[in-house]
């Protein structure tokens, strides 16, 4: 099809404008949590992390500038995220022109921000400030790394657990034929519909009556167990490998064990890659689950430890809490480019035959 | 005979472990939960029926009705505009441009951001002052003796903020909507056009026609999201508060609270078979809605 050079023009405009506009917050995300606290709050707003020097009482500081007091003259306050507890910071009031600007992305951001996540603080020594709130909880300081081996527990058993079942029970209902079997996959579809709110309380109280509350265990053992949506998926995707080829295997003297192991599984693997990923992304995202089961610090997923850093602090610290949300976004992020074909396909497959 | 045993125990070994899973995860919670509705329970001692008292005393609580009414309005703001966004950006990518797949890339992006992550993120960006959006609105504000909108902080503006932050990340919609347009044959492009159609009659004569179903599924798909908003609120609007002025308390914010705070499990489980009586009639809605249209393409 032919299209005029206007009407290209065009495309790509708002192809262009319509990119800024979804590309923005991530970016914005990013430029937030490179910069020292005093500029995510400063206006006008700006995108790049900067550093402002000056020269105050002959000595050259880092500042930050708080105020434009009249035109041209800027109130400035010593600046250095590591010492303000320590004493007073100088302020001063200095030209504009004097201030010296430098660009500098503040990475130590990023560790510090992984550090008060868990509670704990690289700055604050409790001795010092025994009124800080980072103080009373040191004891129970839980570290990030805490955090991303809970989240990839979850995750990676879940994988595990719904390839292997949910492979198995599909083979069951696409491959094998038995009494009973089209009767049972119809309540299996029946079930997709019952949503999460309904079954949320006696879940609870059976895992509760298991002993289970306060650990990992409701998050990913159930996985291990099939899910109707998965099974749906596999058994369409059974369903379209000829059966020449198993009946075949049958009448060689093959078990449905070696069909299913050395058969259908090596054919599958595009269906096998769709459930793993968007396993592992259910883990990694889950939060209501977290918030239900989880009730002590050291077995915290980072989606529930990043909301209760959040809340502890009332989102003050934008800064960290970027930092934060990157690091829980850029593990996605990464598995998403390494893997786009198998996201976009599962997505649109997932759409159109459901 | 042996071999129809043997057939029965093969595929009964295979589905074993669902067999277990829908028993345990699914039809004992589903019957737990229904009988549960009607009893006095709260985990700490044994469920104590009292028949359908619980449902009764729905019809005279205010909270549900207002939690009722701002997930119906969040539900009714955000699904009109998921739709015209994700059918607009599929209709974008469809122009075979050279590229796309980096569009595509960039629009979806945004909607693998974690849920976690994406709160935060646009807590931080409808700060009313120092927020991106109020960064860029106020200018404009300004210019007309305007003050630009509390967002979060507004009970005017909260459900507007959480409708428009949910167009952000409409991805998964636009590539379910762009491969129902990638299945629209050309042919009947070429049919119309030789009839003589312009381009906004062969969307609204052919392309809409085709695509029926597949605004039909994400139709669904999004009734089933909205009425369900948990997250987002739970990290955004305080907990389970929903500030301002309970402006963001939403059905399943309220549910949550009923069970795990307040422990009041059989009411938690009576306002769920009310959620999910109500998805089924909005679906049951879209269904007449969209039959009569859907029907002439097959």
């Amino acid at each position: 099809m032919k299209r005029s050079i206007a009407g290209s023009f065009l495309i790509y405009g708002l192809l262009g404008s319509l990119s800024v506009l979804f590309l923005a917050p991530l970016a914005w995300m990013v430029s937030t949590s490179l910069k020292p606290l005093p500029q995510t709050v400063s206006l006008p707003m700006t995108w790049i992390p900067r550093a402002y020097y000056a020269t105050i009482d002959g000595r050259r500081l880092e500042v930050s500038r708080d105020a434009e007091v009249a035109p041209g003259l800027w109130h400035v306050t010593e600046f250095s995220p590591t010492t303000w507890f320590t004493h007073k910071p100088v302020t001063a009031i200095v030209p504009a022109a004097q201030i010296e600007t430098v660009i500098r992305p503040r990475w130590g951001n990023y560790p510090q921000a992984l550090a008060v996540m868990g509670g704990g603080s690289l700055d604050v020594d409790p001795s010092l400030l025994p009124d800080h709130p980072f103080a009373a909880s040191a004891d129970s300081d839980v570290s990030f790394w805490t955090f991303l081996a809970n989240t990839l527990t979850v995750c990676v058993l879940g994988v595990i657990g719904s390839v292997a079942s949910n492979a198995l029970v599909a083979y069951g209902f696409a491959c094998v034929k038995w009494p009973g079997r089209d009767w049972f996959f119809a309540l299996t579809l029946a079930t997709m519909m019952i949503p999460g709110p309904v079954l949320m309380v006696p879940l609870y109280t059976e895992f509760r009556a298991f002993g289970w509350v306060g650990t990992l265990l409701p998050l990913w053992v159930p996985a291990f167990f099939g899910g109707a949506f998965n099974i749906f998926l596999m058994r369409q995707f059974f369903l379209t490998i000829p059966g020449d080829l198993t009946e075949a295997a049958r009448i060689d003297g093959c078990s449905e064990w070696m069909i299913f192991w050395r058969i259908i599984l090596p054919l599958s693997k595009p269906v096998l890659a769709v459930v793993a990923l968007f396993t592992f992304l259910g883990g990694w995202n889950d939060f209501m689950g977290p918030l239900i089961y989880l009730t002590r610090k050291h077995t915290f997923t980072l989606a529930l430890a990043l909301q209760s850093y959040q809340s502890r602090h009332n989102g003050v610290e934008w800064n960290y809490l970027m930092a934060a949300s990157v690091v829980v976004i850029l593990p996605i992020v990464v598995l998403f480019f390494l893997t786009q074909k198998t996201f976009i396909r599962g997505i649109a497959t997932t759409g159109l035959k459901a | 005979m042996k071999h129809h045993l043997q057939r029965l125990l093969t595929g009964l070994g295979f589905t074993l472990p669902w067999i277990i899973g829908l028993g345990v995860f699914t039809l004992y919670p589903v019957i737990a939960s229904l009988y549960y509705s009607f009893c006095d329970y709260s985990v700490l001692q044994s469920a104590i029926w009292v028949g359908p008292d619980n449902y009764q005393r729905l019809l005279h609580d205010g909270t549900f009705w207002l939690s009722l009414r701002n997930t119906l309005i969040y539900a009714f703001g955000s699904l009109p505009l998921g739709m015209v966004v994700g059918l607009s950006l599929a209709l974008l990518l469809n122009c075979r441009v050279r590229g796309t797949a980096l569009f595509r890339t960039i629009f979806y992006l945004p909607s693998i951001v974690p849920v976690i992550a994406s709160s935060m993120l646009w807590l931080w960006i409808l700060n009313p002052s120092y927020g991106l959006i109020n960064a860029a609105l106020a200018p404009i504000c300004h210019f007309f003796g305007q003050q630009p909108p509390g967002w979060l902080t507004d009970p005017a503006w909260s459900k507007p903020a959480l409708i428009l932050m949910s167009a952000w990340g409409v991805g998964n919609s636009m590539i379910i909507y762009l491969a129902g347009l990638q299945d629209v044959p050309e042919v009947l492009y070429e049919a119309a056009e030789l009839d003589g159609a312009g381009k906004w009659q062969q969307f609204w004569h052919v392309t809409l026609p085709m695509i029926m179903p597949t605004i039909y599924f994400n139709l669904v798909m999004g009734i089933i999201g909205s009425m369900q908003i948990f997250t987002q609120v739970f990290i955004m609007t305080d907990g389970v508060q929903g500030t301002p002025a309970q402006s963001t308390l939403m059905y399943a914010t309220y549910l949550f609270s009923t069970a795990f705070f307040d422990l009041r499990m059989g009411y938690a489980c009576a306002l769920a078979w009310v959620l999910f009586c109500l998805i089924a009639l909005l679906t049951l809605g879209a269904t007449r809605l969209l039959k009569e249209r859907m029907s002439h393409v097959q």
